[in-house]
C-alpha cells in the first residue's frame, strides 16, 4: 500500500508537471488575448513529432533544444499572420481559426507520420532505472522528465516576476491598452508570449513522447484535459494553473492505480454480492471511472466557484 | 506642438467628434472643459489611437492619426487615462518602472524623486498597487507617465471622484509638471483648477470646441458657462 502511494505520487506529480507546461502557456494566452486556443495542444503534438524526427536525425540533446524552438516559431506565425489578422472580427473568429488549426495539425502530422506510433525511445543515457523503492525500479528517464519541468517551472517563475518584459507581460494580462500608452509594443509582447507558449507545449511533447506514446491522436487525448486545468484553476491564473495541474495529476494516477469498487466499502455487506439491478453499477472500480474523474472536477468547480480555484473572473 | 484639425471619430454608429479643432504649443497648459459625454475623452482618445481617429493629429510636425499607441507614445506624448489603470498586481515601484519607455535612456524624471515628491506612495513602493486609495492612484499614474519623459502629457479627468484635499494636491501636481516645461491637456469638468493652472482652455459642447479663451476671457463670459458648462 506505502508502496503504491510513494509510486503514484511521483507519477502523478510528474504528470501534474507536465500538464502545467502545456497549462502554463494556455492560460497566459488566454489572459492576454482573451481566446482560448484551441490548438494548444497541438503544439504539444508538434514536438513530440519534432522531437521524434530530429531525434532519428541528429540524436535526442539537439532535438530537446531545436523542437521546442521550431514550434515555437510556428506559433509566433500563427499570432502574427493568423490570430492579428482575425483579432479585428472579434473573439469567435479567432477561436475559430485556432479550432481549424488544431484538426490541420492533426492532418498534416497524419500524412507526414502516418497513424501508427511512433518508435520513439527514452534516450540510452537515461534508459535504466534510477532508484528501486519497495520493489519497483523508478526509471530514471521520468526523474529527468521531473527535473525538466520543474527547472523550466523556476525559470517561469524567475523570467516573469524579476525582468522588466516579465513585469510588462504581467501588467499586459489586465490592461494591454495601458501598456501600449506607456510605449511598449504590446503586439510583439503578444507575439512572444504566443510563441513562448507553445515552445513549452512543444518541450512537454519532446519529454513526453517517449515515456507516452507519439501518434496523431495525442493532441486530442490531451486537450480536454487542459481545458479543465486551466478552468478549475481559474482562467488567466497562474498560481492556480500550477495547483490545478497538480491536482488533476494526482487524482488521475491514484484513480488509474486504485482497484477498489464502491461496493468493496461494505465489506462484508457487499450489496455487489447478491444479485440485484445495481450490481453493475456497485462493481465499478475507480481505476474505471478515472477518465471521467476531472471532468467530474470541472463540473463540481463550475457549479461551486465558476471562476475558478485561484480565478478572479467569472468564466 | 500638438495640432487636430476637423478631428472626427464614431463610436459604431453614433458621431460622437464631429469636427475639433485645438492646438497646443511647446509647454502650453491648455484644458479641455464640458458636460459629460461631450467627446472630451473620446478626443484624446482618438489622438492617442486608442478610437479610430478620422481627420488630422499632427504631434511636433509629424502626421500621428492612425499610428499605434506605442509610436504615438514613443514620440513624446504621453497618457493618463480616466480610470486610472494602474497595474493592480504590481507593487508601486513596479508600476513606476513601467513607465520607462527605454531603460537605456533615462529622462528626466527619476524613480527617487518620484516617491521622493510623494511620500505616500514611497511608504507603498513595495506593495501592490491594488490597494492604493483613489487620490494615490491618480498619483501613481500621471508619475507613472511621466517617467516616460512626455513633451506632452494629457491627462483625463484626474480629480474625478477625489476629496477636495486630493484635488488640492493633484492641482499642485499637474503645476509642478508645468513648471518642469512639459506642456498639459488637462481634460475637467472643474472649473476650479482649471482656471487656476491654464493657459488657454477649450469648451466642448456636441463633438465640436464652442469656445476658446483666456481663463479671464472664460470668467468674463456668462453664456458659454451657462450654456455649456453649469449644470
Amino acid at each position: 500500500m506505502l508502496e503504491l502511494i510513494v509510486i503514484s505520487t511521483l507519477n502523478g506529480v510528474l504528470f501534474g508537471m507536465l500538464l502545467f507546461l502545456l497549462s502554463s502557456g494556455l492560460t497566459v494566452i488566454f489572459s492576454m488575448m482573451g481566446v482560448l486556443n484551441f490548438a494548444h495542444a497541438s503544439f504539444y503534438m508538434l514536438g513530440a513529432f519534432f522531437g521524434y524526427q530530429l531525434t532519428r536525425w541528429i540524436g535526442f540533446w539537439p532535438a530537446l533544444i531545436l523542437a521546442p524552438l521550431l514550434v515555437g516559431a510556428v506559433g509566433m506565425v500563427v499570432e502574427r499572420y493568423g490570430l492579428r489578422q482575425t483579432h479585428k472580427h472579434g473573439h469567435v473568429a479567432e477561436l475559430l481559426l485556432t479550432f481549424g488549426l488544431a484538426f490541420a495539425i492533426e492532418q498534416v502530422v497524419q500524412m507526414i507520420w502516418g497513424k501508427l506510433p511512433m518508435d520513439y525511445r527514452v534516450p540510452a543515457l537515461l534508459d535504466f532505472p534510477a532508484f528501486t523503492i519497495f520493489s519497483t525500479n523508478y526509471p530514471a528517464y521520468k526523474m529527468f522528465m521531473l527535473l525538466v519541468s520543474v527547472t523550466i517551472f523556476i525559470a517561469l517563475l524567475v523570467v516573469l516576476k524579476r525582468t522588466r518584459i516579465g513585469l510588462i507581460v504581467q501588467a499586459a494580462l489586465t490592461h494591454p491598452s495601458m501598456v501600449a500608452h506607456l510605449g511598449h509594443n504590446v503586439g510583439r509582447v503578444f507575439m512572444l508570449v504566443f510563441g513562448v507558449g507553445t515552445a513549452l507545449a512543444a518541450v512537454a511533447g519532446v519529454i513526453a513522447g517517449p515515456a507516452l506514446v507519439t501518434q496523431s491522436d495525442m493532441a486530442a487525448l490531451l486537450g480536454p484535459i487542459l481545458f479543465v486545468v486551466i478552468v478549475v484553476g481559474g482562467l488567466g491564473s497562474l498560481p492556480g494553473a500550477f495547483f490545478a495541474s497538480l491536482l488533476i495529476g494526482l487524482v488521475q494516477t491514484f484513480a488509474v492505480s486504485m482497484n477498489g469498487s464502491l461496493a468493496s466499502l461494505f465489506g462484508p455487506l457487499d450489496p455487489g454480492i447478491g444479485p440485484s439491478l445495481l450490481t453493475d453499477v456497485w462493481n465499478v472500480t475507480i481505476a474505471q471511472i478515472a477518465p471521467i474523474l476531472p471532468y467530474v472536477l470541472l463540473v463540481l468547480v463550475l457549479i461551486v466557484r465558476p471562476m475558478g480555484l485561484m480565478g478572479t473572473r467569472e468564466t | 506642438m500638438l495640432e487636430v484639425k476637423d478631428l472626427h471619430a464614431y463610436y459604431g454608429k453614433s458621431h460622437i467628434l464631429q469636427g475639433v479643432d485645438m492646438n497646443i504649443q511647446a509647454g502650453e497648459v491648455v484644458s479641455l472643459l464640458g458636460r459629460n459625454g461631450v467627446g472630451r475623452s473620446t478626443t484624446v482618445k482618438a489622438i492617442m489611437g486608442e478610437v479610430t481617429p478620422h481627420g488630422t493629429v499632427r504631434f511636433k510636425g509629424k502626421d500621428i492619426a492612425g499610428l499605434p499607441s506605442y509610436k504615438i507614445a514613443h514620440l513624446g506624448l504621453g497618457y493618463v487615462p480616466e480610470h486610472r489603470d494602474i497595474f493592480p498586481g504590481l507593487t508601486v515601484r513596479q508600476n513606476l518602472l513601467l513607465g520607462i519607455k527605454n531603460p537605456r535612456k533615462p529622462g528626466r524624471w527619476k524613480l527617487d524623486d518620484m516617491l521622493e515628491m510623494f511620500p505616500n506612495l514611497a511608504r507603498r513602493a513595495d506593495t501592490a498597487a491594488g490597494v492604493l486609495s483613489g487620490g494615490e492612484k491618480q498619483m501613481l499614474t500621471t508619475c507613472r507617465t511621466l517617467m516616460g519623459d512626455p513633451e506632452l502629457i494629457m491627462i483625463d479627468e484626474p480629480t474625478e471622484g477625489l476629496a477636495p484635499i486630493i484635488v488640492q494636491q493633484v492641482g499642485d501636481l499637474i503645476a509642478r509638471i508645468a513648471a518642469a516645461g512639459v506642456a498639459i491637456l488637462l481634460v475637467e469638468q472643474k472649473l476650479s483648477i482649471a482656471l487656476r493652472i491654464s493657459h488657454r482652455l477649450y469648451v466642448m459642447g456636441h463633438g465640436q470646441i464652442v469656445f476658446e479663451g483666456t481663463p479671464d476671457e472664460l470668467k468674463a463670459n456668462e453664456a458659454v458657462r451657462k450654456d455649456w458648462l453649469e449644470v
